[in-house]
């Protein structure tokens, strides 16, 4: 199995990022390091705005995401409710 | 008064319905030329494009969301850099040994990113497709925001710290330089696809990480606060171009079989392009950052070994491997940064920048960082260098490196399976003899000899003569490197006596 991973910065926002990520995604493991935090988790992993968006007490843009990103790892779906990481075994699998 | 109607309310478009009115139905057929003479590069290297709108930027990032986003990033850097400039950020610092690290980056990572920009417009001017057009032109405008912001921010450091004064010139000039340098130049003189496949995927998608990610990561745990801004600031245009270094790999393959092989090559002779020229990254992080997040062996198996495997799992069904020597890059793991460092501790005489021996503190940590090969290898040639300085006796390697014709690195590194060799290849091509330091860069000559043989390879060149003079101070100053002040140890550096002072300063208030 292979596991997709997302970077953020540590800042206010990328904080509630994480926060959101790890409710949407209980599998998500976190690692803290100076000025980031790497998650990884196995096959894939979303962002799904609504979450974001309860955490933040506004209107988020998934595109704000640029933002905060440092690296990630995986195959992107993203659409204007959710961001997917996946590898082409899990759910986000391409078309043919 | 006859107000006017308002207008129907129109239903906002959707991210894919906004992507699609960019880049979908803007290319045409030419017809004052052909389509050949208009985009004379998208043929020869051979990768068959049969449908050009099967391109797709997963972010589906259009203009005005590039240019807002851009935007903001750069206000958040800028306030940063001012707040850093404005408090004195430099004395926060953990030590001025750290600023070396900036010095090689500023010389040899950043015109990388302005060869980058060049690159990408480039290509961007050179495919068919709108999608990988605008994708290409975002790219090079975010190069080149890299290039300037990184320049911006050091310039802080030029203002106290010696070797920062002219990273362009000595890009072009100085012998370690060559090799980042002669990197990126030999991608940007490839054809369209082989730049993406070199730049986007190899590079950016499959080992920048180890430059950008922990090396930053590094910066903010020795309180270089601007640094890690503009490198997080870069990193997070990186994301994106690390998604299409993914896509247009996926986009080749799936439009032709037959562009498969041809991938496959491009993807070996990258990795290993790409992995020598992180050598310096592995020292930069093992030697030169003096607080440490994580080894290089440890970064190698996060970023390379682990999501490696997960990243060619995933393009085994198009029938892509793993980059061919991927396993002797893991043998040498162990091994890379402290050869490297090695390397240059002989040759600090004639780097912009300084060295030292690790402390007894520092030892420790590599000791228990790298159990199998420190003690045994590495501790006991530097105890002795160290003994030998102590006595006034200093090593400096008199004589210049044979370097390998390919990666342009000194022939320093060791047999995969004996780090106790020095590993030596060579290869005869029309009546001349070819040296290099590994099957890898061996394999990438013999596959492109006319290429090669036209290496600029510093130590030749000051042996013709074409360097500023016959003696190691000629060729400094036509580096327009200071003698006696960018060069040699930390050790007795005008950097060191600056800090020792302001050191002082922070517990006293002079008179």
């Amino acid at each position: 199995m292979s596991k997709v991973s997302i970077t953020l910065q540590n800042t206010d926002e990328g904080r509630l990022l994480v926060e959101a990520i790890v409710a949407d995604n209980p599998a998500a493991e976190v690692s803290w390091m100076p000025a980031l935090t790497k998650i990884d988790c196995e096959d894939r992993l979303s962002l799904r705005r609504e979450t974001i968006e309860a955490r933040f007490g506004r209107r988020y843009d998934l595109q704000e995401l640029q933002l905060s990103l440092i690296s990630l790892a995986g195959n992107v779906e993203e659409d204007d409710d959710s961001f997917t990481l996946a590898w082409a075994q899990g759910a986000g699998s391409r078309k043919a | 008064m006859n107000a006017m109607p308002p207008l129907p309310k129109q239903r906002k478009l959707s991210l894919k319905e906004r992507y699609a009115h960019l880049t979908r139905g803007l290319g045409w057929e030419t017809t004052y030329q052909p389509m050949d003479k208009v985009f004379p590069y998208v043929s020869y290297e051979g990768i068959k494009i049969h449908d050009w709108d099967a391109w797709e930027d997963p972010f589906r990032l259009t203009m005005d969301a590039y240019w807002k986003y851009q935007a903001e990033k750069e206000r958040k850097l800028y306030a940063v850099i001012e707040s850093f400039a404005q408090n004195n950020g430099h004395l926060n610092i953990t030590d001025a040994r750290y600023v070396n690290a900036l010095k090689l980056f500023l010389t040899g990572v950043s015109p990388l990113e302005y060869s980058a920009h060049r690159g990408y417009a480039h290509v961007g001017r050179h495919f068919v497709g709108a999608g990988p057009r605008i994708a290409c032109q975002m790219q090079a405008i975010d190069e080149l925001r890299h290039a300037q912001t990184q320049i911006h921010t050091m310039s802080h450091y030029n203002k106290f710290f010696d070797g920062l004064h002219d990273p362009r010139h000595m890009h072009d000039r100085v012998w370690y330089l060559s090799v980042p340098k002669s990197f990126f130049e030999d991608a940007c003189s490839a054809g369209p696809f082989e730049f993406l496949t070199a730049i986007s995927f190899s590079f950016e998608y499959v080992l920048t990480n180890l430059l950008f990610v922990p090396f930053m990561s590094g910066a903010a745990y020795n309180g270089d606060m601007a640094t890690v801004t503009f490198g997080f600031s870069a990193q997070s245009d990186e994301a994106r171009h690390m998604t299409l270094g993914l896509e247009i790999i996926k986009f080749m393959l799936e439009q032709d079989e037959a562009n498969v092989p041809i991938i496959q090559k491009w993807i070996d002779k990258w990795f290993w392009r790409g992995y020598r020229l992180l050598g310096l990254v592995s020292m930069m992080m093992d030697y030169m950052l003096p607080k440490r997040i994580m080894s290089w062996a440890e970064a190698w198996e996060m970023y390379f070994e682990q999501a490696g495997d997960a990243l060619f799992e995933d393009l085994s069904r198009y029938g892509i491997r793993k980059p061919k020597y991927h396993e002797v890059a893991s043998k040498e793991k162990h091994r890379l940064s402290h050869e490297v460092w090695s390397i240059f501790y002989n040759y600090t005489h004639a780097a912009a920048f300084h060295t030292w021996m690790p402390t007894e503190e520092e030892m420790t940590w590599l000791s228990a960082k790298y159990p199998d090969t420190f003690d045994k290898y590495y501790r006991p040639r530097f105890e002795c260098w160290t003994e030998m300085q102590a006595e006034g006796k200093r090593f400096y390697n008199p004589t210049l490196p044979q370097l390998c014709v390919t990666c342009q690195i000194p022939m320093g590194f060791t047999e995969p399976d004996d780090p106790t060799t020095i590993c030596f290849r060579s290869a005869d091509y029309k009546g001349e003899r070819y040296h290099f330091c590994s099957d890898g860069c061996k394999d990438i000559f013999q596959n492109e000899p006319e290429k090669y043989i036209q290496s600029w390879l510093p130590v030749h060149q000051i042996y013709q003569g074409n360097c500023g003079g016959a003696e190691v101070k000629d060729v400094l100053a036509w580096y327009h490197l200071n003698f006696g002040t960018d060069n040699f140890d930390y050790e007795g550096s005008p950097d060191q006596k600056l800090w020792e002072e302001w050191q002082a300063q922070k517990a006293t208030n002079p008179v």
